[in-house]
C-alpha cells in the first residue's frame, strides 16, 4: 500500500476519522459563509431602498 | 479613560476595528490550522490502544472546550449588557450562539463517531454526554428567543437572563467525569503535572484548540458586526457606508 493510501485508510477507521473532519470543515466553513452573504444581502437590500428613495424625490 | 471606553465601545468604532481585526485573526487561525492538522493527522504517531482512530480528538476536544468557553463568553457579555446597556456587549452575545452550537454539535457528533469504535455505542445517556446535550439545547433555546423576540433591547434582555441561568449547566459538564461514573475517559490534558498523554500528540491539540480560538474570534467579530448593523440600519453612520457602497 503506498503511503498516501494508508494515510487514507486511518488503520482501518477510515470512515469514523474523515467523517469528523469532514462534518467540521463543513460546520466551519458555513458559519463563515453564511454571515458574509447575509451582510452581503443587508447592504443591497438597503442600497436598493435608498435608490427608491431619490428617485422618487 | 471612560472615554477610551466610550470611543472603541460604539458600535460604528467597533464595525471599523472588526474590519480591521478579522483577516489577522482568520489568517492566524489558517495558519494554525494547518500546523496543527499536520502535526495532528500525520507527524502524531498512532495510539497504543486505539491506534489511527483516537486523531479524532484534535476535533472533538477542541470542540468541546470551544462549546464551554463560548457559553461562558456569551453570558458574561449577555450580563454586560443587562447590567451597563452596553450595544456591543449585546451584539457579541447574540453573535456568539450560533458559534456556540455549532461546536457544541461538532463536540457531540465527532465524539459519536469516536465512540462508535471504540466503545461500541453511537450513544450512551451517561453524564457527560447528556449534559453536552444540554448545552446544546441552550444555545438553541437562546437563538429561538432571539428569533421569537422582535424588539431586538427586549431579545438580548431574555437571552441574556437564560444564558445566566444555564452557566449552572457548565461547572456539571467540567466535573460530570469525577462526579459520575461514565463511559466517558476522565480528563487527560488539566492534570497538568502528569500528563497522559504523549507530547507529540498534546502538541497538535493545544495547536488545533488555539486555532479554534482564532476562529472564534475572527468569526464572532464578523457576526457581530452584521447584528450592529441590523440594530443602526437607520443610523447616520449605516447611511453614509451605503453612501460609500454606491459610489
Amino acid at each position: 500500500m503506498s503511503s498516501l493510501q494508508s494515510f487514507l485508510h486511518m488503520g482501518g477507521y477510515a470512515f469514523y476519522v474523515w467523517s469528523a473532519y469532514g462534518l467540521s470543515f463543513i460546520v466551519l466553513i458555513l458559519n463563515v459563509v453564511l454571515p458574509l452573504k447575509r451582510e452581503q444581502q443587508f447592504f443591497r437590500a438597503l442600497i436598493k431602498r435608498k435608490e427608491r428613495v431619490s428617485k422618487n424625490k | 479613560m471612560f472615554e477610551y471606553f466610550y470611543k472603541y465601545g460604539s458600535p460604528r468604532h467597533f464595525y471599523d476595528l472588526s474590519k480591521m481585526f478579522v483577516p489577522w485573526l482568520g489568517g492566524i487561525c489558517l495558519i494554525l490550522l494547518i500546523a496543527g492538522l499536520t502535526g495532528g493527522l500525520v507527524l502524531a504517531p498512532p495510539d497504543y490502544q486505539q491506534g489511527e482512530g483516537f486523531r479524532i480528538i484534535y476535533v472533538h476536544v477542541p470542540s468541546a472546550w470551544m462549546s464551554l468557553f463560548i457559553y461562558m463568553v456569551m453570558a458574561t457579555a449577555g450580563a454586560t449588557g443587562l447590567i451597563w446597556k452596553v450595544k456591543v456587549a449585546d451584539a457579541l452575545a447574540r453573535a456568539s450562539a450560533p458559534l456556540g452550537a455549532s461546536f457544541t454539535f461538532l463536540a457531540l457528533v465527532t465524539g459519536s463517531l469516536w465512540g462508535k469504535p471504540m466503545w461500541g455505542t453511537w450513544w450512551v445517556w451517561d453524564a457527560r454526554l447528556t449534559s453536552e446535550l444540554i448545552l446544546l439545547f441552550l444555545y438553541l433555546g437562546y437563538m429561538a428567543l432571539q428569533t421569537a423576540i422582535d424588539d431586538r433591547r427586549t431579545a438580548a434582555r431574555a437571552g441574556a437572563i437564560l444564558a445566566l441561568v444555564g452557566v449552572v449547566n457548565i461547572p456539571i459538564i467540567h466535573y460530570s467525569v469525577e462526579w459520575w461514573h461514565t463511559l466517558h475517559q476522565g480528563p487527560t490534558i488539566t492534570k497538568l503535572d502528569t500528563p497522559s498523554i504523549h507530547i507529540s500528540m498534546l502538541v497538535p491539540l493545544l495547536i488545533m484548540a488555539l486555532a479554534f480560538m482564532f476562529y472564534y474570534a475572527a468569526v464572532v467579530l464578523l457576526r457581530a458586526r452584521y447584528e450592529i448593523l441590523e440594530n443602526e440600519r437607520n443610523s447616520a453612520w449605516v447611511c453614509e457606508l451605503i453612501e460609500q457602497r454606491r459610489g
